[in-house]
Formats: structure tokens, C-alpha cells, sequence
């Protein structure tokens, strides 16, 4: 990725750009004095229409809040929130085209499946055939046609999570927002549950904004992801753009397992730098951030793009010596100690080596990534 | 209700975890069984004797002679006990309904707003014929009354009513509350999602699941008045004789079978809605 469109990320929105969620500057506190906490701190992001957009980041993130801040059930403390085009920001929730799945369902317990359904189209004031019409039609789509009159506490947690789903999408809003709504299954369920979803996106080419902690279920079902980390976003775009090309340590950290090593920066050019490794080599990285200095800098490489091979070979970047293997059914982990002492790993499908080998190991150019912390 | 739903999803706990909450058990304690017997007979054995002896064909309230139920015959042929019991179930059903519309607003006020100053006021104010003595709020009631029948000469059964409306609003007041509290917000965040108004939530989703508190608040309340005695005694005018009442005055001229006959109604009474509300309560589930 260019040095420029690094910069990009971390510039404030751009109203002009087509967008259907536009949140710029949105800071929001909880609670005032001592106690306060800054849940978001000065967060902008475009949301565009039509798309799977993840909001992806550890526990006490402000993933919620963000999806509340858009609900209307939270007032930004600063900053505005658009909906295509509208400023909506301080709109109460009822006002707003914009449903949820929330993550315990939330359904109402007093009602059947299909009054559920219904509701909203209900108090939309929408005539009695269509709310009809519409009803079957969402409980067809969700496949819960034969449950329409169960109460729903007699449901189980993928039947719940789907009439959740229906009943949120039933008014066919512009954007449908959805809390960890998967956290509460079992991995098979969960799993289907993934693609289903997927389905519903593409079906009803509504906008969905949701929120996991599951590194992998944003890489499987996004178009993209923001990455949060206590009240920020840290990096936005593609799950390819978030795997192969981390900003920032945490990013790298937090998405899949990543080999961070200490280097040397010696020379900046364009979007490249030199870079010498402590233990002997060099090598030409990428770089994540446009203002990076020479000095000591974290390189980040991906597993399966290290390898290993003779200690003689020319292509070798530096040296090392194995120190584990650990086979894992569709290839191994092989553990390597490099000269100056720390550790690397690299993963392939076939292990020529074994513990106390030496090794040469190369780090394609292209697959180097200098990070920011 | 709540705790009938957490232990009905609760895992099994595991074998240690039971072992230690097993050791922790107070039935465990030496002498628990004693006890608790000795509270059982101590709280029911007057109530034994009271029904026991109103099915007794003797005047005497201390010597068993044959089953009988010639005094609920002369309980029912009693002018007095029937008028009576008819201002109790007026002045009951009254207070109860318009006690259990202010519980639930005051419920409402205290539980579904933002956190305000003078909350614990509210509180305060709304509990208050719980903590002030009885017959403080009941000779303090007749002072104004007095002075507002004096200055409107308007009388009648309106001032118990109201009196015991008031003293009914806190019994009301705790069941409401409690249900709005255990009741998960996200429910009404929900109906607010899904497009309803402040007030479409409140009819439609917010009501309907409080319903059993109301339930339970109601009947609560109607239960209190019909028991209530010192605020009636001093409150009532004339031709206004509530059951309690009454049957007060007639047991300063000694216990009667008839008596006997009355209050073992009133309990089977309280006992009816003790039992609908466990149902209602567990139907509504
Ligand atoms: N109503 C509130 N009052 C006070 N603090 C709050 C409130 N809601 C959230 N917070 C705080 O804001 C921060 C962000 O919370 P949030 O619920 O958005 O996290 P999250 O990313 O959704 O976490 P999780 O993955 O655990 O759901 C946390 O530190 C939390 O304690
Ligand atoms: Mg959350």
C-alpha cells in the first residue's frame, strides 16, 4: 500500500465520498469527573452502502457503544453520525431506519414468532396486507414458516437468532446492525449461521454493521473490517488488506499469528526501507505508516510466508537454528532461533529439517512489513 | 420468577461445587429441623385452632363437641358481618385500583428514567406509610379530614377510600418495581428499534411483561386494606364498619364461634389469591 493511502486512514471522512453510515469525529463518554470513560475517542469511519462491514476488536473496545451511538439508543457526546446524507446523530432510535439484532435476541416473549416478525412493520404504520405479505415472506427467507405461531421462549438458540434476524429486517431498513449476534452458539451452528448471514446480505443488498471479537469470522464474512483497540480505530479495509498488510502492531497481533521481529531501519525510500536485521542480513520492506524514520522499527511477517533453507543459500536473509517442530495436521510450525535470540516461526506443508539443524531464512521482500506500535 | 428461570437454565453444578455448597448448607447446622418445626407450630397452630373451631356445633370456643357448620350459616345470617363485609370489598377493591395505577406510575418513575436528583426522596415519599408508625399517618389522616369535611361539609365512604389508597400504594408499589427491575431493558430498546414510540413500547411491550407485578401488586394491596384496622377504626364514619372493625367489636364482648367462622373465610380468601398469583405468575412464564 502506498504512503499516501496509509495517510488516507487516518484523515477525517469525507462527506462527498458515497457512504450509507458516515461517523465523524464521534467521541463518546460514559459518566463525568473521575469516573469518566472515554468508550470512543474521536472515531470517524465510512460505512458504504451495501456492504458486510465488520467492526472487529477485543473486549471493552467500544464496538457496542459505536453500534449504539447508530441505534440511537447513546447520544454522541461530540461529533456527528450520518445516515445517507441525514445527520441522525441525535434522532431517538424510533426515528431512525436502522434496526438491530441484538446479541441476547431481545425477543418478546409475550408475542409469537410472527407478531414478532411483524412488529415493526406494525408500528410503521404499513397496511394490513403488506405487513401480511411481508411477514411470510421474512419468515420464508429465515425458513421458520412452520414455527410462525410458537411463542418464543419454546425456541431454541439458532431458531431465536433467526426470527431475531427476520423481525430486524422485515421493515427493510438501511442499514441492519448486529451485536456478536453468533456468540451465543455452539461452532457447527455458528458456522452455519456465517453463511446464512452472508445469504441475507446479498439477498436483501441491505447494509450490514457487524461486531465480533472473532478475528476469523471477520475475515470469513467482511467485505471490510475496522480493527478497534480502546475507543480507536486502527486500521479499516479489506480482510485481505488487515491480513497481509497490518498497520500497526496491534492489527498485526490481534488478526491470525504473525512473526514480529526487532530491526533496524537504515534508509527510507518512497514507501520502502532498508532495513539490517540484528542478527546479521538485510533485507527491503514495505512500509505501513508514511512518517517512518530510520531507527529501530517491528517487521512483521506472516507464517507461511517465511522459509527455511540450507544455511549456505544465497537467498537467505539471515540465519538460525530449529529449535522445535510442531506438526499440525495440514502442515507444521517450525520454531526458529535466530542468531541475535529471538524467535520466528515459520509454517509449511512439508518439514525437511528437524530440532537443532541449521537453517537459512528467507523474508521475501514482498512479504516484510515495517509496523507502527 | 427470575430465580425459577436461573435455576431452570443453570448447569448442573459440578460434583466439587455441590460438595462445598452441601457443607455451607444451613440445613446441615445441628439443631436446624428442631427449629424450623418449632417456628411452623408456633406460626400455625393458632390458625389450626381458629378453623377447627369454627366448624365446632358449641358455643364454646374451648371444648370440641361435633362438626358442625351451623356458625358459617349464622356467620351469613349476621346483618352486621354482611354490611360489614360489603364496605371491606368496597373500600378493598377501590383503594386497590387506583393504589395499583399510582404504584405503577410511581414504578415507572423510579425505575425507567435517568438517574435524578431527589431520587431517594421519591422513594421516601412513596414508602412512607411503611415507616411511619400506623397510627401517626391515622390520627394525623382524621385531623385533615376533619378539617376538610368541616370546611366543605362533604362526608361519606370517599375518605376511607382515599386513606386506604394511599396506605396501599407502597404494598403495590414493591412487586411493580421489583418486576421492572428484573425485566430486561434491551426488550423496550428493542420496540423502540422496531419503530415504536415512548408510548407505543409502554402499551405493547413494557405493560404486557409487568403485568404479573401488577397482578401481584393488586393483590397485595386489596389483601392490606381488607386487613387494615387502625387507620379504618379511626377514619370511618359512621355506617361505615369495615369487617376488622367489626369483628374487633365483637370480640370485646368475647370470642365467638361466628367470629371463628368469619376469619377462616378471610383466610381461605387471602389464601385464593396467593394461589392465583403463583399461577398467574407462572402462566405469564
Ligand atoms: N453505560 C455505560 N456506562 C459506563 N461505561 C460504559 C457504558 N457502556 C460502555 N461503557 C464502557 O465503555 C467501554 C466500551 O464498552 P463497549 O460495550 O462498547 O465495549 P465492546 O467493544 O462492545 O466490548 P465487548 O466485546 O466486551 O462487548 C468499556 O470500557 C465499558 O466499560
Ligand atoms: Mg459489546
Amino acid at each position: 500500500m502506498p504512503a499516501e493511502a496509509a495517510a488516507a486512514k487516518t484523515r477525517a471522512t469525507d462527506p462527498s465520498e458515497p457512504h450509507m453510515i458516515l461517523v465523524d469525529h464521534v467521541t463518546k463518554s460514559f459518566g463525568r469527573g473521575e469516573q469518566a470513560v472515554l468508550a470512543l475517542d474521536d472515531v470517524s469511519v465510512t460505512i458504504r452502502p451495501n456492504e458486510f462491514f465488520t467492526l472487529l476488536g477485543p473486549s471493552g473496545c467500544g464496538k457496542t457503544t459505536l453500534l449504539r451511538l447508530i441505534a440511537g439508543f447513546e447520544l454522541p457526546t461530540r461529533g456527528q453520525i450520518l445516515l445517507d446524507g441525514q445527520e441522525i446523530g441525535h434522532l431517538p432510535p424510533y426515528r431512525r431506519p436502522v434496526n438491530t439484532v441484538f446479541q441476547n435476541y431481545a425477543l418478546f416473549p409475550h408475542m409469537t414468532v410472527a407478531e414478532n416478525i411483524s412488529f415493526g412493520l406494525e408500528m410503521l404504520g404499513k397496511p394490513v396486507k403488506e405487513i401480511a405479505d411481508t411477514t411470510a415472506r421474512m419468515l420464508d427467507l429465515v425458513r421458520m414458516e412452520h414455527l410462525a405461531g410458537r411463542h418464543t421462549a419454546a425456541l431454541s438458540g439458532g431458531q431465536q437468532q433467526r426470527v431475531a434476524l427476520a423481525r430486524a429486517l422485515a421493515p427493510h431498513p438501511k442499514v441492519l446492525l448486529l451485536d456478536e449476534p453468533l456468540s451465543a452458539l455452539d461452532l457447527k451452528l455458528r458456522k452455519a449461521m456465517q453463511i446464512e448471514l452472508k445469504r441475507l446480505q446479498s439477498e436483501t443488498g441491505i447494509t450490514f454493521v457487524f461486531v465480533t471479537h472473532d478475528q476469523e469470522e471477520a475475515l470469513t464474512m467482511s467485505d471490510r473490517i475496522a480493527v478497534m483497540d480502546t475507543g480507536h480505530i486502527l486500521q479499516v479495509g479489506t480482510p485481505r488488506d488487515i491480513y497481509n498488510h497490518p498497520a500497526r502492531r496491534f492489527v498485526a497481533d490481534f488478526i491470525g499469528d504473525i512473526n514480529i521481529i526487532d530491526a533496524e531501519l537504515e534508509s527510507v525510500s518512497g514507501d520502502r526501507g532498508r532495513i539490517t536485521f540484528p542478527g546479521g542480513g538485510t533485507a527491503t520492506a514495505q512500509l505501513q505508516t508514511a512518517s517512518m524514520r530510520p531507527g529501530r522499527v517491528s517487521l512483521a511477517i506472516r507464517p507461511e510466508n517465511v522459509e527455511l533453507t540450507d544455511p549456505g543459500d544465497a537467498r537467505a536473509t539471515t540465519q538460525g537454528e530449529i529449535e522445535n517442530v510442531v506438526y499440525f495436521g495440514v502442515g507444521s510450525n517450525v520454531h526458529v532461533r535466530l542468531r541475535d535470540g529471538s524467535e520466528l516461526i515459520a509454517r509449511s506443508a512439508e518439514v525437511k529439517g528437524q530440532t537443532g539443524d541449521r537453517v537459512g531464512v528467507i523474508l521475501p521482500d514482498e512479504h516484510l512489513q515495517v509496523i507502527a506500535d | 420468577m427470575a430465580d425459577l428461570t436461573a435455576s431452570r437454565t443453570k448447569p448442573v453444578a459440578a460434583p466439587s461445587a455441590r460438595k462445598a455448597r452441601r457443607m455451607t448448607d444451613l440445613r446441615r447446622q445441628p439443631g436446624f429441623n428442631a427449629m424450623a418445626w418449632g417456628c411452623i407450630v408456633f406460626l400455625y397452630s393458632p390458625i389450626v385452632v381458629l378453623i377447627v373451631f369454627s366448624f365446632n356445633d358449641n358455643r364454646s370456643v374451648v371444648r370440641w363437641t361435633e362438626f358442625s357448620l351451623r356458625w358459617y350459616g349464622e356467620a351469613f345470617q349476621n346483618k352486621g358481618i354482611r354490611n360489614a363485609t360489603v364496605i371491606s370489598l368496597q373500600v378493598a377493591s377501590v383503594a386497590t385500583f387506583f393504589a395499583t395505577i399510582f404504584a405503577t406510575l410511581a414504578a415507572l418513575a423510579t425505575t425507567r428514567v435517568r438517574a435524578y436528583k431527589g431520587q431517594t426522596l421519591a422513594y421516601a415519599i412513596i414508602n412512607q406509610p411503611l415507616m411511619v408508625p400506623e397510627i401517626v399517618t391515622a390520627v394525623s389522616t382524621l385531623a385533615l379530614f376533619t378539617i376538610i369535611k368541616k370546611a366543605t361539609g362533604v362526608n361519606g365512604i370517599g375518605y376511607l377510600m382515599l386513606a386506604h389508597t394511599v396506605f396501599c400504594i407502597p404494598f403495590a408499589y414493591m412487586p411493580i418495581r421489583a418486576r421492572l427491575e428484573d425485566m430486561d431493558l434491551t426488550m423496550e430498546q428493542a420496540g423502540a428499534d422496531l419503530y415504536a414510540t415512548p408510548y407505543q413500547v409502554f402499551r405493547r411491550i413494557t405493560l404486557p411483561l409487568l403485568m404479573p407485578g401488577v397482578f401481584a401488586g393488586a393483590m397485595l394491596a386489596f389483601v392490606v386494606s381488607l386487613d387494615d384496622i387502625i387507620i379504618s377504626l379511626l377514619v370511618a364514619g359512621p355506617g361505615e364498619t369495615t369487617l376488622p372493625i367489626f369483628i374487633l367489636g365483637q370480640i370485646r364482648r368475647g370470642i365467638t364461634p361466628e367470629i371463628n367462622a368469619v376469619s377462616t373465610l378471610l383466610l381461605g380468601l387471602s389464601l385464593f389469591f396467593v394461589i392465583l398469583l403463583f399461577w398467574i405468575t407462572r402462566k405469564r412464564k
